[in-house]
């Protein structure tokens, strides 16, 4: 057994350990309302009923209300039909499990369920540079602090870089999660140049041999081209210290966002390149139907999703198991 | 995704060309792209559907008549309609009759509830106010310390309570709001979600105590179809007496702001953009109605440009054009015309189209400055006859104005392909757009990024 091999033995182990923390408990708890709402409405409006037009007028209500969007819906809708004339359903308690299986096939044939290991590092590539961006209020700085603890969980040094230099207090926000997280952090004045920040925390990753390093953002709506092309200056200057530098870029959006989360991607993956996406405040009453749109429209993964206020809310987004638990509901567990 | 509504409908409705009237039949596919519209800029799906089935109703046995098209007809309809829902005139902040007047700010997390209440001060200030901001937002890290700071930017004082809870906090900024004689109190809240049962006690306890005279609810512009339910949440928990609508910029369609109007009812007071602090503007529901639809801001522009549009003046500039007599002088009259309007990416953010065209393209309004520098030292003979503008004369101006002979090469130039262009449209062979778009030339204030 060579060294590599050791090394991905113990990294696998460490994954394990924090997936383990993230039991499907957590995921249903912070659904709970998405799931509520949506499996309620879609189980009064399935249960005695036939297959017909006002049938399927009123799912796509259900659908559309959830931030599906009309063209996702649209497309969810015709493979409905196309299997219920195919197949001959008739009952519409079938249109469940077809409805199921449509919005499972979306998930699936996006890049969100290729799963990347979670909170691992390449150990040739240290240290790991994230950069973390997205517009305004999204929950960024949270997400920072939740990712810093699970990565310190599976046992990587992390150093975290205050490079919202804009925000007022964004920097002591940060302060405080760095240190509930208990990782290091590289800050400057409010008003600092966000590319020196970057630059400082990298250099100081590097002399101090850390495993992961995370960049803060400050908040900036996509088309407001000056603030986007800052961003592009932070991985500008830091691959001036380690090459193909950032290699995460993560766009953290959130959850009660409508349609608009899909031109926040498109926009952001035009100026840097986005890798992931984080979604954030799905345990509020939004449906966080957006994933599914997302998953319909764009070829960018959905990494994490957060779904409570505490440290560990944060959690690696599982296509199948996120599908499980948006429909999985009493009344079928009955059944 | 967000293709022209105008563009879209047209499609939908040429099949009506030369149809005297509007039918449930010929309107039904025209009104599907309007839906399609609605639920992209994210209007709830019930408030979308019973506003189509309402404007569905006006339109039916509407003529058509004029040189209005079909499409262009439902299209007002739809605006009208959608502007008297939101609330045709705007909705001032709350005075109250004996000072302090209470300003109580609530929303979900993120949505922008310490930079607006930084905002709200910042333009009491400004009118001699003397606000009080209020930090009751005790849970997230830092943002004591965020309304600090904005405190101190805009000169506004900072009641704050090391430990206390938000209840007591409130109430004690009430005492010292008197004693200090602030005549503006804005209590900033934390931010919270609606099934948060003990926070949202909390906040309705907040209430209870200082009675507010107004209290806010801020939403995120860019919220999708929960944004019903959330106001709807606050509104039964609080009676909310306005909305602020935060974060709308560019693209942001801000079909929340509908949804919530017609589901709460009460009144949007303002839009906060941006995060400097005099970003703040009162609510104008024509312009939100333009954005709905994906039509920019059309009407606005039209407006501007009646204000400003002399058709006496168009008259006389149009017979020079044909002439061939067109000038620089001309030209400087055209430019400071567009200049009064506004900034040249607020204007080509109106029309329709444009916005999202334009969105990536910087546009510098000193370029005016620069053409304007280098009319003003040409001659008056040079003015009036450009072509008498020869190389030691354009040496001359390069050096008057302070810029080099290629800029005024490329102005000449451009000048006269647009004499060039204009003679032809006034000559019938374009159509001449009933703008005063005469002295914009594409590519002149453009730099593409």
């Amino acid at each position: 057994m060579g060294l590599f091999d050791k090394l991905k033995a113990k990294v696998s182990a460490a994954v394990n350990t924090v997936a383990e923390t993230f039991s499907v408990d957590r995921l249903k708890e912070g659904l709970e309302k998405t799931r509520t709402s949506f499996v309620s409405k879609l189980t009064s409006l399935l249960s005695g009923r036939k297959i017909d037009a006002a049938l399927l007028e009123e799912l796509e209500a259900i659908l559309i209300s959830a931030d599906i969007g009309v063209d996702t819906t649209e497309r969810i809708l015709n493979g409905i039909k196309e299997k219920v004339k195919k197949e001959g359903f008739e009952n519409a308690e079938d249109v469940y499990d077809i409805l199921k299986a449509e919005i499972g096939e979306i998930l699936i044939a996006s890049p969100s369920s290729t799963m990347d290991a979670a909170y691992s590092v390449n150990e040739g590539n240290k240290p790991h540079v994230i950069l973390v961006v997205g517009v305004n209020g999204v929950g960024k700085t949270t997400t920072i602090g939740k990712l810093s603890n699970n990565y310190k969980k599976a046992g990587k040094e992390v150093i975290i870089g205050a490079a919202d230099t804009f925000r007022a207090a964004a920097n002591e926000q940060l302060e405080v999660w760095a240190e509930r997280a208990g990782v290091d952090i590289v800050q400057q004045k409010q008003g600092a140049d966000p590319a020196a920040v970057a630059y400082d925390t990298l250099q100081a990753a590097i002399a101090r041999g850390k495993d992961v390093v995370i960049i803060d953002t400050a908040g900036r709506l996509h088309n407001k081209t000056g603030l986007m092309a800052e961003l592009e200056k932070i991985g500008r200057v830091m691959k001036k210290l380690k090459q193909d530098t950032p290699d995460d870029v993560f766009l953290v959006l959130d959850a009660t966002t409508g349609q608009n989360a899909i031109l926040q991607a498109k926009e952001f993956s035009k100026v840097v390149p986005v890798t992931g996406l984080v979604l954030t405040k799905l345990d509020g009453t939004a449906k966080g139907g957006v994933v599914i749109a997302i998953a319909n429209e764009l070829k960018l993964p959905v990494r994490y999703i957060g779904v409570g206020e505490k440290i560990d809310d944060l959690q690696p987004f599982d296509t199948v198991r996120f599908v499980e638990a948006l429909f999985e509901s009493p009344v079928k567990e009955d059944a | 995704m967000f293709e022209n509504l105008q563009q879209r409908l047209e499609d939908a409705i040429k099949k009506l060309r030369g149809q005297s009237k509007l039918t449930e039949e010929n309107i039904d596919e025209a009104l599907k792209e309007v839906r399609k519209a609605l639920l992209d800029a994210d209007v709830n799906f019930d408030v979308a559907k019973g506003f189509i089935e309402q404007v569905k109703e006006k339109a039916i046995g509407t003529e058509v008549k004029g040189k209005v098209s079909p499409d262009q007809l439902i299209v007002k309809i739809i605006h009208d309609e959608l502007v008297s829902v939101m609330g045709s005139s705007k909705s001032d902040l709350l005075h109250a009759p004996h000072a302090p007047t209470i300003i109580m700010i609530a929303g979900l997390q993120g949505s922008g509830k310490t930079t607006f209440s930084g905002k709200l001060a910042a333009s009491l200030r400004k009118k001699g106010r003397q606000p009080l901001l209020v930090a009751c937002d005790v849970y997230r890290p830092a943002a004591v310390d965020q309304l600090k700071t904005l405190g101190e930017q805009i000169g506004a004082p900072v009641f704050t309570m090391e430990g206390a809870n938000p209840v007591s906090i409130a109430t004690e900024a009430l005492v010292y709001a008197r004693k200090f004689a602030r005549d503006y109190i804005i209590i900033d809240t934390a931010g919270r979600l609606t099934i948060d049962e003990a926070m949202m006690q909390e906040v309705a306890d907040i209430k209870e105590k200082v009675s507010p005279h107004e209290i806010l609810f801020v939403c995120d512009a860019m919220t999708g179809q929960d944004a019903v339910n959330t106001a709807k949440a606050f509104h039964e928990r609080l009676s909310l007496t306005g909305v602020v609508l935060s974060k709308l910029d560019g693209d942001t369609r801000g079909g929340a702001a509908l949804s919530i109007r017609q589901v709460v009812g009460k009144p949007i007071k303002f839009v906060s953009t941006g995060e400097k602090m005099d970003a703040l503007e009162p609510f104008h529901p024509d312009r939100i109605a333009s954005r709905i639809l994906g039509m920019g801001d059309i009407v606005s522009l039209v407006e501007k440009a009646q204000s400003q549009y002399d058709e006496k003046e168009a008259e006389k500039i149009e017979a020079k054009i044909k002439k061939g007599e067109f000038n620089f002088n001309d030209f400087m009259e055209q430019m400071s015309m567009i200049r009064k309007m506004g900034s040249l990416k607020d204007l080509l953010g109106m029309i329709p189209g444009m916005d999202k065209a334009m969105r990536n393209v910087e546009i510098d309004d000193s370029a005016f400055t620069k053409v304007e520098a280098i009319i003003n030292s040409m001659t008056k003979k040079e003015r009036e006859q450009p072509k008498i503008l020869n190389g030691s004369r354009r040496l001359r101006i390069a050096k008057g104005s302070g810029t080099s002979i290629q800029e005024v090469n490329r102005l000449i130039k451009q000048f006269e392909d647009m004499q060039k262009m204009m003679k032809q449209m006034t000559n019938g062979k374009m159509k001449m757009p009933k703008m005063p778009t005469g002295g914009f030339m594409p590519g002149m204030f453009g730099r593409r990024n």
